[in-house]
């Protein structure tokens, strides 16, 4: 039995899901598109059942990727019985799609969520009533907490067995007029759709559809026209236009006859906003905010990075006493410890802590709060503000910076978004300028650094979006309500990236380790500074900083711990002049993404982006590092 | 008059869009329809969104959409 989730943004559609399937999703996607749909195998009171997570749309009218995944999901494949989650607390709203699967006539399932948000809000919602109106089955559910899920399966499992299509609301009688008359002339032989809501489809305007009856039923080509400009003519609005708004008149309607509106109870939640969003202590708690978070982070992961790095050194010690690392064998096996340790010591104790805030300021609802303060910024870069969460998140690390631009509309965004996003110096690279320039030049010139990298972003925003002109027209987000998150739902999702990288990334950065190694023991190590010459001689620096330059692309902070080797394990300040320092740290906050989020990057985007932002970087890289290194002589 | 124009924290009726298809479709079916009423709650300052109240939703609205929408003030 196959079960599909339908429901719009936001409805907690996803939440349902994972809890009963418990983060165990496989993705896969649709051809050609970025929207994905996740499958999963479910166990509810000893049955199984085949469940589908479709992405959360408005409507089923197939303007955008999203709701264009979700019709054709409906028609074309095997769905016993389509559950719609519906948001109880914004019941009016949630009811257009209900009454647009209604039309489908396939077996339905109303999942009433969020019944604690709809108390709250003083709603109350009669259910027997609304069960009536709509002719199929309402569930209350609360999935947060897991309450109402069981009924909810077992009410899906009996619609399935019964097998019985809700007749669908009828609309004015004009429309319904045209709607049997178009419908007459189909066998429901088409598009897997009876001939009613095909016939609906059809007077939409929908171009897919219009393609089929084209080829299948010409006849009825010129009679679709004469309706549509009929309907036109007596509404004075174009058809898809008149349906929609009927289906919202009937949600609208349905929601004012089963909600009573009690006293809202007026919380915290309400007031929080008049801080977190004015215009001035708005800002003011955003950096106290991102500075609390980061400060957390880097505390968490400054504790547990010594230790664990100490554990694998002492491993590479062993290994080299026991069968030397002068062997293939030897510096093999090391290369491969240090890979692993690349990811065990170096992103877990940053990632982990970062991933479970990152869990917690997305449930509790404060990143739609900085996209609304940041849009204007963003906008001068080409992009929104829903966009500026890449950016945060890559201060800690690239990897989830690219992740994060999934929740990007269009591509052109997303890449734009990811390219900027690898341009921010993350946790690595931060090492780095502290290590190198903080601790010889003082601090005053990495915070230079640190301005100095923002002022190149917003210099390649602007080119970049030049290149790329927008076609979006702007910013339309809902703010949702603020909700306090469960341990439970932060640590499965924070699982559930985790494991991402795990399987995708670290496996590339042990085999890259276990490369360099093999090269470095048949002293390739010249070969390669060679190679890098050309770039080391035009930045000014000595030969010898090639090889830390290319181990930082395994990892951003071999760059420092190779210099120091490289550079025969001298005091840098004796070998490297000042400028020489600041044009090394600059090139490396900017060169090439570490390899972690290279592999990050291809999946996200594919290889031919991957390969277009890495050499973007690379020339990025170039110019800023020569700027720097006027400005250091001029300077210094 | 636009959204758009509409100071803080005053009460207005919706009149119509302008515009794309897309964004009317949007507002639509985030339950913005001509004759609801909606409550602008801030404007972000240089330039940035409006925070707009209706049918108990907070959405952000950014200017380029804002000044789409045509209103009545109430």
């Amino acid at each position: 039995m196959r079960f599909a989730l339908i429901g719009q943004p936001n409805c907690g559609k996803s939440t349902l899901f994972n809890h009963v399937a418990g983060y165990k999703a496989e993705t896969g996607n649709f051809a050609g598109t970025t929207v994905t749909y996740i499958e999963s195998k479910i166990l509810v009171s000893g049955k199984k059942y085949h469940l589908v997570d479709l992405p959360g749309t408005y409507s089923l009218s197939g303007m955008n990727p999203a709701e264009k995944v979700t019709l054709q999901y409906l028609t074309s494949r095997e769905v016993s019985v389509i559950i719609n989650v519906v948001d109880a607390s914004h019941l009016a709203q949630g009811l257009g799609l209900t009454v647009e699967l209604l039309e489908m006539q396939k077996p339905l399932v109303v999942a009433l969520n969020m019944m604690d948000e709809a108390a709250r809000e003083g709603m109350t919602i009669d259910i027997p009533e609304l069960q009536g109106l709509l002719g199929t089955p309402v569930v209350p559910l609360i999935a947060s907490k897991g309450r109402g899920v069981r009924n909810l399966f077992v009410t899906a499992h009996y619609v399935a067995k019964q097998d019985n299509s809700p007749e669908r609301l009828t609309y004015a009688k004009d429309l319904e007029e045209v709607i049997l008359e178009i419908a007459g002339n189909l066998d429901g032989k088409a598009a897997m759709l009876e001939p009613e809501p095909f016939a609906i489809k059809l007077l939409e305007g929908d171009m897919q559809w219009q393609d089929q009856i084209h080829d299948e039923y010409p006849q009825l080509l010129p009679k679709l026209n004469h309706a549509q400009l009929m309907i036109e003519q007596t509404r004075g609005q174009s058809a898809d236009w008149v349906i929609s708004g009927e289906r919202q008149a009937l949600a609208t309607n349905l929601a004012s006859a089963v909600v009573v509106q009690g006293e809202r109870r007026v919380s915290w939640r309400d007031r929080i906003d008049d801080i977190l969003l004015h215009p001035v202590f708005g800002y003011v708690a955003l950096v106290l905010i991102m500075f609390l978070f980061f400060q957390i982070v880097y505390g968490i992961g400054s504790i547990l990075e010594p230790p664990l790095l100490n554990i694998f050194s002492q491993l590479e010690v062993f290994l080299d006493n026991l069968i030397g690392a002068d062997t293939l064998l030897g510096a093999s096996l090391i290369g491969i410890v240090q890979g692993i340790a690349g990811g065990v010591a170096i992103v877990f104790p940053y990632l982990v802590p970062f991933l479970l805030g990152l869990g917690f300021l997305e449930d509790i609802g404060y990143l739609p709060r900085i996209a609304f303060l940041m849009d204007t910024l963003m906008k001068r870069i080409g992009l929104h503000g829903n966009a500026i969460v890449p950016f945060i998140l890559g201060y800690g690390c690239n990897v989830p910076a690219v992740m994060s631009t999934r929740m990007l509309e269009n591509r052109r965004d997303r890449f734009l978004a990811a390219a900027l996003s690898t341009l921010v110096p993350c946790a690595a690279r931060i090492a780095v300028v502290f290590g190198l320039v903080a601790f010889y030049l003082g601090p005053t010139v990495a915070l230079a650094i640190y301005f100095f990298n923002l002022v190149v972003i917003a210099i390649t925003g602007r080119i970049l979006s030049g290149l790329l002109p927008e076609k979006t027209p702007g910013l339309i987000l809902e703010m949702p309500v603020y909700r306090i998150p469960t341990i439970r739902t932060i640590i499965h999702k924070t699982w559930f990236r985790l494991h991402e990288f795990v399987v995708e990334a670290w496996p590339i950065l042990i085999a890259g380790s276990l490369v360099l190694a093999i090269l470095i023991f048949y002293n390739l190590d010249n070969f390669i500074n060679s190679l890098v010459r050309p770039i080391t001689w035009i930045l000014g620096l000595p030969a010898a900083v090639g090889l830390p330059l290319i181990f930082g692309i395994l990892r951003k902070e071999l760059s420092l711990v190779m210099l120091y080797q490289a550079l025969g394990g001298v005091e840098f300040s004796e070998v490297l002049t000042s400028v020489q320092l600041i044009t090394y740290a600059v090139f490396v906050v900017f060169y090439i993404p570490c390899l972690a989020t290279l592999a990050v990057l291809k999946r996200e985007l594919g290889i031919r982006n991957m390969v277009i932002i890495t050499l973007l970087t690379v020339v990025i890289a170039m110019i800023a590092a020569q700027i720097a290194r006027l400005l250091a002589i001029i300077i210094l | 008059m636009k959204l758009l124009d509409v100071k803080s924290g005053k009460k207005v009726c919706i009149v119509g869009f302008q515009g794309s298809r897309g964004v009317e479709l949007k507002l639509r079916q985030l339950g913005l329809l001509p004759g609801d009423t909606a409550k602008v709650i801030r404007h972000a300052p240089l330039g940035g969104p409006l925070l707009v109240e209706f049918k108990g939703r907070r959405i952000a609205l950014g200017r380029g959409i804002a000044v789409k929408i045509l209103v009545e003030e109430v």
